[in-house]
């Protein structure tokens, strides 16, 4: 079991590219090969999330570094070993996106079976699903600029082929180009700022770099492309418009695999911000700039959702503004980070415990609208109506991810906004107030899709219409699962998978660097 | 002669003109020209980064003794960024034939049904 | 089960969640106290409308989606006409506004080194 620990980091990676590539192969011995490799790379990848989540968190905190080919890692190379000096280092925020991923990796490819099972092209939408997996794994796992920006223009080609798979529908190619074509630009940027960063110190590994940092005018050329380009692809307001034709126009499952790519990239931005840059930095200045950039985009993310009448794209805009609060929690943390008030804790935990919170409850979300829009066979919200008489599961857990998303106890939504509400108010009381009336307008939201969709006499095209199969119902159950679970017991999860993450940020940047070079 | 610091003028000035292409053109393929532009500007910044003046290739078979060696770093990272573009502007170019045969046009301002 | 400590209050759901259910509890006592002749179906529960009869509608009425909320998107129809306008669709203005951010990002490091 230590030497499957052990090499736990490239098994994540390597295990959902394997089966990626040979997916279409085995899809030719028929759907039910097809959908045994699936769910047991996906189950193998879950169990491997959370071994080396044990194994990060139980060792209080110190990251674990693995070289590729997995031999006792020497610092300067000592003569005659193999010159591969790619490094994953996980740490415990990279082991809290890891088990994010997991989740949703595992119930989307179970939903996926379900929901793509009549449909052609499944080898395809797998082979796509599992490479941007990979790609996501290998995003939050890595210790080298480099290969983050290998595994970033993964994670955007897979995506965007996913926005674009269904190619007989005319808008989704629209979405397919424009996603690309912004994924490519902020990829682009960001290798700029990587080469930029190179050619300053000569290193590519995270560790190595933080520590010969010095804050000079090539430095922050660096840090505002690449603080730019992460935070388009996390979409955060004013760059955020691709993200609701992405999630709007991807295949429901894959909407929130999207969405968990875009908490990759935010993650990949708190890593250069924290541990890369750290105190090389004004962090007073770069914080209050993700404040305002989290408060335009809770903003204009949750007004803009309003006025939707496309049932994905309502959602998608409340994910976008969603993820605002996490900007704005760990923005918080990063604006006192000098002087380390308590709360500057408390806002990292708020913002780093909404990510497992938004990912389920927008996950569910994006699940149920799916079976919404297959059972009404309309996406138009002026069109639907009274499909909650005969879909009364589907409209339980439409509502409990909507409750639970808008921040109402005793969901888990409540718990990471009541963390993210406090702290923000200590630093500014407007902070607060902006976030608690938006947290307010997203029920208003969803009040209006679920009475779209859900309630209203009984029509004609409604009549026929049932809960989908247990195969869709068995994953949005889990998710709903974890949202009961998550807010029913907050304290638990925060002390024992929030915290050390949110230290690893805060505190770890030493452990993070003395991990790989050694005190 | 003495280049200076040209090939790192030459690569900003491609990368703004990429960008300039992109913003202020209307045609999908000229988008994705002024893409391809950027990242050959930022290719050209990468493979400079390594050279050292009067360096050989970094090539250690028959190679003359006490003489320095370009960085080969920033090749082998070139080389990656080269095959990447290739699998992005490839995915760009076919999401473009498929705009076209859907919307009849390839005008960025008329293909915006996703608005609002 | 302590709860989650925020450092400046306590957040116990399994608390709230005895508090909500003792007031459920506590709101059907007081129900029980109430009118028991209460039927439904009945003309008990019909709308009242002075007398007159309530007007036939085929199906029941169903407000549909973007009608729910007119009042309020009408009341910030000042804000939603710009901000709409602002999301127009074309792949040029992701960009521009991206290069805006930037070059504003650029000027403020800058500025604050």
């Amino acid at each position: 079991m230590t030497a499957l620990t052990l090499h736990a980091p490239i098994l994540l990676v390597a295990l959902p590219l394997l089966g990626a590539f040979a997916t279409p192969l085995v899809g030719k011995l028929g759907k039910g090969a097809r959908n045994t490799l699936i769910g047991l790379i996906v189950l193998a990848v879950a169990g491997l999330a959370a071994m080396l989540a044990i194994d990060v968190f139980g060792s209080g905190g110190i990251p674990t570094v693995y070289e590729l080919g997995g031999g006792t890692f020497t610092f300067p190379l000592s003569g005659g070993q193999v010159p591969v000096r790619i490094l994953f280092e996980v740490d415990g925020m990279s082991a809290f996106m890891g088990l994010i991923t997991a989740l949703i990796a595992l119930t989307g490819a179970f939903f996926s079976f379900s929901y793509w099972k009549e449909r052609s092209g499944g080898n395809l939408y797998f082979s796509l699903f599992l490479m941007l997996i990979a790609g996501v794994f290998g995003m939050v796992l890595t210790g080298d600029m480099f290969n983050f920006f290998v595994f970033l223009e993964i994670t955007s080609i897979a995506a965007a082929s996913m926005v674009g798979f269904r190619v007989w529908l005319k808008q989704s190619q629209e979405a397919g180009f424009k996603v690309m074509a912004m994924y490519t630009l902020s990829g682009l940027f960001v290798l700029l700022a990587i080469g930029l960063l190179y050619g300053q110190y000569g290193h590519l590994n995270i560790a190595v770099l933080a520590r010969s940092i010095q804050g000079s005018l090539t430095d922050m050329v660096a840090l505002g492309l690449l603080l730019t380009g992460l935070a388009m692809k996390a979409g955060a307001v004013p760059m955020h418009m691709w993200a609701p034709d992405a999630y709007g126009e991807a295949p429901a499952p894959m909407s929130a695999v999207l969405v968990v790519n875009s908490q990759a990239s935010l993650y990949g931005l708190f890593r250069i911000l924290f541990t890369l840059f750290g105190a090389s930095i004004s962090t007073g200045t770069v914080g209050w700039i993700l404040i305002v950039l989290a408060l335009l985009t809770i903003f204009v993310g949750v007004t803009m959702a309003l006025i939707q009448s496309d049932l994905k794209r309502l959602v998608a805009f409340g994910a976008v503004s969603q993820i605002g609060y996490m900007l704005l929690g760990v923005g918080v943390g990063m604006a006192v980070i000098a002087t380390r008030p308590e709360y500057g804790l408390v806002a990292m935990q708020g913002g780093i415990f909404h990510m497992i919170n938004d990912a389920a409850c927008v996950g569910l979300l994006f699940f149920a609208s799916g079976v919404v829009i297959r059972a009404a066979g309309t996406r138009d919200l002026n069109q639907m109506g009274g499909l909650g008489h005969r879909m009364k599961w589907t409209s339980i857990f439409f509502a409990i991810g909507a409750v639970a998303l808008a921040g109402v106890p005793p969901f888990n939504g409540f718990a990471s906004k009541f963390l993210i509400y406090e702290a923000a108010f200590k630093l500014n009381p407007f902070l607060a107030v902006l976030a608690v009336l938006s947290s307010i307008m997203l029920l208003a939201v969803f009040v209006k899709a679920f009475q779209a969709a859900f309630l209203g006499p009984r029509s004609n095209t409604s009549a026929h219409v049932s809960d989908p199969s247990l195969g869709m119902m068995l994953p949005m159950a889990a998710l709903v699962l974890v949202v009961i679970v998550f807010g029913l017991f907050p304290g638990f999860f925060v002390d024992h998978i929030v915290t050390p993450a949110a230290k690893a940020l805060w505190l770890g940047r030493d452990a993070y660097i003395n991990a790989v070079l050694g005190g | 002669m003495n280049i200076g610091n040209l090939p790192f003028i030459v690569a900003a000035l491609l990368v703004v003109l990429g960008l300039y292409t992109f913003l202020f053109k209307r045609n999908l393929i000229k988008l994705v020209i002024g893409i391809t532009l950027i990242e050959t500007g930022v290719n050209l910044f990468l493979v400079t980064l390594g050279y050292r003046t009067g360096g050989i290739s970094p090539i250690y078979t028959f190679a003359p003794e006490a003489q320095q060696m370009v960085l080969p770093t920033p090749q082998a990272l070139t080389l990656t960024s080269i095959v990447i573009g290739l699998a992005t502007t490839a995915l760009l170019l076919s999401f473009a034939v498929f705009v076209h045969r859907h919307y009849g046009t390839l005008d960025v301002r008329k293909v915006k049904e996703l608005k609002g | 089960m302590s709860g989650l400590s925020s450092g400046f209050g306590v957040w116990n759901p399994i608390a709230w969640a005895l508090l909500f259910v003792g007031i459920l509890v506590v709101s059907f006592i007081v129900r029980s106290f109430g009118n028991k002749g209460y039927k439904r179906g009945t003309g008990q529960t019909k709308v009242f409308l002075s007398g007159n009869d309530e007007p036939e509608t085929s199906n029941g009425l169903h407000v549909r989606g973007d009608h729910l909320y007119w009042g309020m998107i009408d009341g910030l129809s000042a804000y939603y006409r710009r901000v709409k306008a602002w999301h127009t669709g074309i792949l040029s203005d992701y960009a521009a506004w991206f290069v805006g951010v930037l070059g504003l990002v650029f000027v403020i490091l800058v500025l604050a080194r």
